[in-house]
Formats: structure tokens, C-alpha cells, sequence
């Protein structure tokens, strides 16, 4: 890729693509189509969002993308990345490499170890959810908690209502105070 | 109000509720990856609104339930992917001389046969033309969006009524299984089309009656009308026939109630064409990755354009030559090994470059596959 054509290229779009990745039953679809319905319906952006089907779907590492726009979006897989959430080591593994240079990186500490570099925010979600909200399935939502603070690409409000809308009933406590610890603790961060 | 109809969902929820704002009351079908959820969201809302949902033993089964439903008056429909898209052929057929409204939904995974169940592909594309044996025109339609694949499939169903005639959706894996937001229209936004009753009265009913425009008024069983249905070659009254001077005019008619029409069909989205003297040429899925690499193409000052089906069949011939009339090249993306390609050659100047850039690995042609092709015809 080193052609005329490439050099010349140049992009004006406002496209922001994130991935949440990792294991099978962390509920990373589940959250992506969270993230998706925040952005889309109440911050009024254009989204697209997709998920691993298949064998790799069932266990191993899991993905789910959601591309993000003001304009149309034309291509509807993830080109290179913005953000990248990683909550596995073998996630960490497998889609570092689809990062951007300058792209936010999100790690579980809690359950990665081998970061391969140190520019990344990293927040013991799955310790998090098992201390303080009781439930280590909430991981997913203290996540995008803070992937709501570290990019403001959604509000909290916006985030919390619609972590609220999908909520099983009896649910709906755990959840809001699980959207608010992840979006507190990496508010910390980034001060 | 409005904001209340808008949501995220896959292509396939968006077919199902196109189906539903179209009328469709009924549904069968065997589910199949990467269809399976047009047959989940049909189960769960039809019976909500009157309509039925069968699951049948098989896609044969399938196929002739939604023919028989049809012919009794409802608006019906079936999802299936490649295996079963295969197995329901003859019944298509049926469809076909039968001349039954219905529309057939297939979400194109890898093949042939079991293939690639949860992998994209468009390697249907002359199926959906050319699947039953024997002659007939056939018309399909291809979303290349969530909300495309609502508006797609309502489409499908007005010309299916139209036309009397079953009408494919040529979905495919990445839209089926992509969610994006769509704003479901109110009642009334979009017209429908419904097929033409029979007034006559019933003893003077000719089933297959050769009207101006081909297309018979239709009766449906239990309304008092006698009339018979078979997939043999029969004459206007519906009874087979062995007589040169009627088999003629009953295959004409399949034919020319389409074709006499196809401005009522044909349908482009036509982007970024002024001055482009390169083409990328497409449908589905793929025309994503087209208007991706044609916009960044354009940034780079290259005269690049996009031409999409959005009506895959009958092939817009006429309509497709003059819009290409500009280009000197055109660089066809398709997720199989080269289909709709040789449509495009066909209908082409001998001193226009057609290039292809095929896929067919089970993932979807990149914008830079795209890029660098062009770079290279450059």
C-alpha cells in the first residue's frame, strides 16, 4: 500500500470504531448492543454494530464492533481501530494488532496480565464487579461504564438508560450502580 | 411518535417487520443459518396480529405451504439460505407457472451444498435467476442495508403482487446479521400494492385470463370461485395443455408481464457518478465496501463512482449503459467466483475494461481490496 493512490488519500470522516472483545459468556454482545442502542437512539449518531458468529463465537475469544458516525456509514465491518476492549489475555492477543497507533486501549487487569504496551487504561472490571456489585456477570456493564468516560462518544445518561432498557427486571439497581463504578473509577484514570 | 419507531436491529428483524408493514399473515419455513432469525421474528410477532407461522418438515414443505396459503388469499413468505434455497427450487418453479405472489428470502451463505453456514457469500446471484428448471423471468431484489432490507422486502412484496410471481431477496450474511438504526415508517408512508381480485362472477372466471398488461386477476380458494391449479403448461382456464398455439402465449405471458414493465422494477443507487470515468459496480454488502473506496478514491482527486443494484433482477440492461456511458473502466466486486460480471461484460462496448475483484474465502470484500485493484487498472 505505498501507490500514489494511498498517499493521496484523505479522510474527513468522524468515524470511530470500537470492539469488545473477549470470552465467550462475558457478554460482550450483549454490551456491544447496548453501546449501539445508546449511540444510536439517544445520541442520534448513525451505528452499526456486529458480532463473531460461528465456532469462534462459542468459547475461545469473542468480539462484538460497533462503528460509529455523524455521516453515513459505507463500509460496516471495522477497518482499524479506535478503542479496543480487551477481557481476556487470548482478546488482548488476538486483536491488539487491529488497533490504531493513537487508539484507546481497555484492559481487564483483573484477568490479563501481558499488556504489549503501556499505553493503555486498565481497570480490574471482573474484580470490580464480584467487590462491589456482588456479581462477576456485570463485568460487561461496569465496562461500558468506562468506555462511556474515556471517550464521551456516550453520555452516562445515555448509557445508563439504555444499560436500564435491556435490564432483566430486579436488575435494574445492580446495573445503574454497576454503569456508575465503571464510569467513576475511569474517571480516576484519566485526571 | 417518531422517536418511538426507531431501533436497532439486525437485517433479518428489519425483513421481518418489512414483511409485517407489507401485509405478510403468513410464514413457513425450516430455519437455517444465517437466516434463522427472519423465521424467530415471524413466530413470535404473526400470531400476535392474526397471522401463522409453520414450521415445516422441510424446505419442500416450506416452499409448497407458502404457495398454498398464497393461492388462499394471504400475503406469505419463507427465509432459507443456500441448502435450503436449493431444495425449495422446484416449488419456486411452481410459483413461477402458477404465476403465485410470495416472496422468498434467502440469506446467501457459502456453498454449494451444507458450505459455509455462518459465511458470507453472493454466490446465488445466477440461482436467484436461472434456480427451476425451464423458461420464466425472475425477479429479485438486494438490501445492502438494515434499513434497505426493511424497504427491500416491502418491495418485494408489492411486485410480487404486482406480477403475480414470486419475488427473491437476495440478503446476505453481513447485512442479515449487522445491526443498524432504522425508523420504521408510520401506516401509509409506504404504498402497497395488492394483487388483482377477481369481480367476475364466478362462472365467467378465466384464472389464467390473458389481460393487457399479462397479469390474470386472482381468486382466492374459498371465495366461491372454482378454478384449478396445476404446474403443468395449462391453457387460460388453468387446465393443462399439449397445444403449440397455447403453450407459446402462456410462456410469453411469464415473461412479458415483466419485462413490458421493467421501468416499474428496475432500481440503482447511483453515487458519485458526475464526470467518473471509473465505475465500481456492485450489490449487497459489497456496495458498502464500493462507496467506501469510491469516497476515498474521490479525497485522492480520482473520478470514481458507484453504481448499485438494488433490483438484481431482470438485469437493467438499458438503463445500466447509459449510466456507465462515461466510464472506460468499471471494476465489478462479488463475493463468489464471477456471476454478475459477465452480465455486465455483456451489455458493455467491447473498448470498456471490465476488472473483477472476487471474493470468496467466507469474508467480505475490503474497501482497499477495492483500492488496490483501481490502482492497478489505473
Amino acid at each position: 500500500m505505498t501507490g500514489k493512490l494511498f498517499d493521496n488519500i484523505k479522510t474527513s470522516s468522524d468515524r470511530f470504531e470500537l470492539r469488545l472483545s473477549g470470552s465467550g459468556g462475558q457478554g460482550m454482545i450483549f454490551a456491544s448492543v447496548v453501546l449501539g442502542e445508546a449511540i444510536g437512539l439517544a445520541e442520534g449518531k448513525n451505528v452499526v454494530q456486529s458480532q463473531s458468529y460461528g465456532p469462534e463465537a462459542r468459547g475461545g475469544a469473542s468480539k462484538a464492533d460497533v462503528v460509529v458516525s455523524s455521516q453515513e456509514i459505507f463500509y460496516p465491518k471495522a477497518m482499524k481501530l479506535d478503542l479496543l476492549l480487551a477481557m481476556t489475555q487470548e482478546a488482548m492477543d488476538k486483536y491488539y494488532a487491529d488497533l490504531k497507533e493513537d487508539g484507546i486501549l481497555i484492559v481487564d487487569t483483573s484477568l490479563v496480565t501481558s499488556v504489549p504496551t503501556d499505553k493503555y487504561y486498565g481497570l480490574e472490571f471482573t474484580r470490580l464487579a464480584r467487590h462491589e456489585i456482588g456479581q462477576i456477570m456485570v463485568a460487561n456493564v461496569i465496562a461500558l461504564g468506562a468506555i462511556a468516560a474515556l471517550t464521551g462518544i456516550v453520555s452516562l445518561e445515555s448509557i445508563t438508560n439504555a444499560v436500564l432498557s435491556r435490564a432483566p427486571r430486579g436488575t435494574e439497581d445492580k446495573n445503574k450502580k454497576a454503569v456508575e463504578v465503571g464510569y467513576n473509577e475511569a474517571m480516576k484514570l484519566k485526571k | 411518535m417518531a422517536e418511538k419507531q426507531k431501533r436497532l436491529l439486525q437485517g433479518n428483524g428489519a425483513c421481518v417487520q418489512g414483511a409485517l408493514y407489507a401485509g405478510m399473515r403468513f410464514f413457513a419455513g425450516y430455519p437455517i443459518t444465517p437466516s434463522t432469525e427472519v423465521a424467530e421474528g415471524s413466530a413470535r410477532e404473526l400470531p400476535r396480529i392474526g397471522g401463522r407461522f409453520i414450521q415445516m418438515e422441510d424446505e419442500l414443505a416450506s416452499m409448497a405451504a407458502v404457495i398454498g396459503a398464497s393461492v388462499a388469499g394471504m400475503k406469505s413468505m419463507t427465509a432459507t439460505s443456500g441448502p435450503g434455497y436449493s431444495l425449495m427450487q422446484e416449488n419456486i418453479g411452481y410459483a413461477y407457472i402458477t404465476e403465485t405472489p410470495c416472496v422468498v428470502v434467502n440469506v446467501q451463505r457459502g456453498g454449494p451444498s451444507t458450505g459455509l453456514p455462518t459465511k458470507v457469500s453472493q454466490s446465488d446471484t445466477m440461482q436467484a435467476r436461472y434456480g427451476p428448471h425451464g423458461d420464466y423471468t425472475a425477479i429479485a431484489v438486494a438490501p445492502s442495508t438494515v434499513a434497505d432490507t426493511f424497504s427491500e422486502t416491502v418491495r418485494a412484496f408489492n411486485l410480487s403482487e404486482r406480477f403475480r410471481t414470486p419475488v427473491t431477496v437476495l440478503l446476505d450474511e453481513v447485512i442479515a446479521h449487522s445491526r443498524e438504526i432504522i425508523t420504521i415508517p408510520e401506516k401509509g408512508e409506504i404504498e402497497l400494492i395488492e394483487r388483482v381480485k377477481a369481480t367476475v362472477p364466478p362462472e365467467k372466471f378465466v384464472p389464467f385470463e390473458m389481460t393487457p398488461n399479462k397479469v390474470s386477476p386472482m381468486a382466492a380458494y374459498g371465495e366461491g370461485y372454482r378454478f384449478h391449479v396445476t404446474g403443468l403448461t395449462h391453457d387460460p382456464m388453468g387446465f393443462s395443455t399439449n397445444e403449440a398455439k397455447e403453450i407459446g402465449p402462456k410462456l410469453n405471458k411469464l415473461r412479458d408481464k415483466i419485462m413490458n414493465y421493467t421501468a416499474e422494477i428496475e432500481k440503482l443507487r447511483i453515487e458519485m457518478m458526475d464526470e467518473a470515468e471509473i465505475a465500481f459496480v456492485s450489490y449487497g454488502s459489497v456496495s458498502r465496501a464500493s462507496l467506501q473506496a469510491a469516497s476515498l478514491a474521490r479525497s485522492a482527486g480520482i473520478k470514481v463512482g458507484c453504481v448499485q443494484f438494488c433490483t438484481v433482477w431482470p438485469f437493467p440492461d438499458d438503463t445500466l449503459k447509459e449510466v456507465l456511458s462515461g466510464c472506460r473502466k468499471v471494476i465489478v466486486g462479488e463475493l463468489n467466483m464471477g456471476q454478475i460480471v459477465h452480465e455486465i461484460r455483456r451489455i458493455l462496448p467491447d473498448d470498456v475494461e471490465v476488472h473483477s475483484v472476487l471474493r470468496y474465502d467466507g469474508e467480505i470484500i475490503t474497501p482497499m481490496q477495492l483500492l488496490e485493484k483501481l490502482e492497478e487498472v489505473l
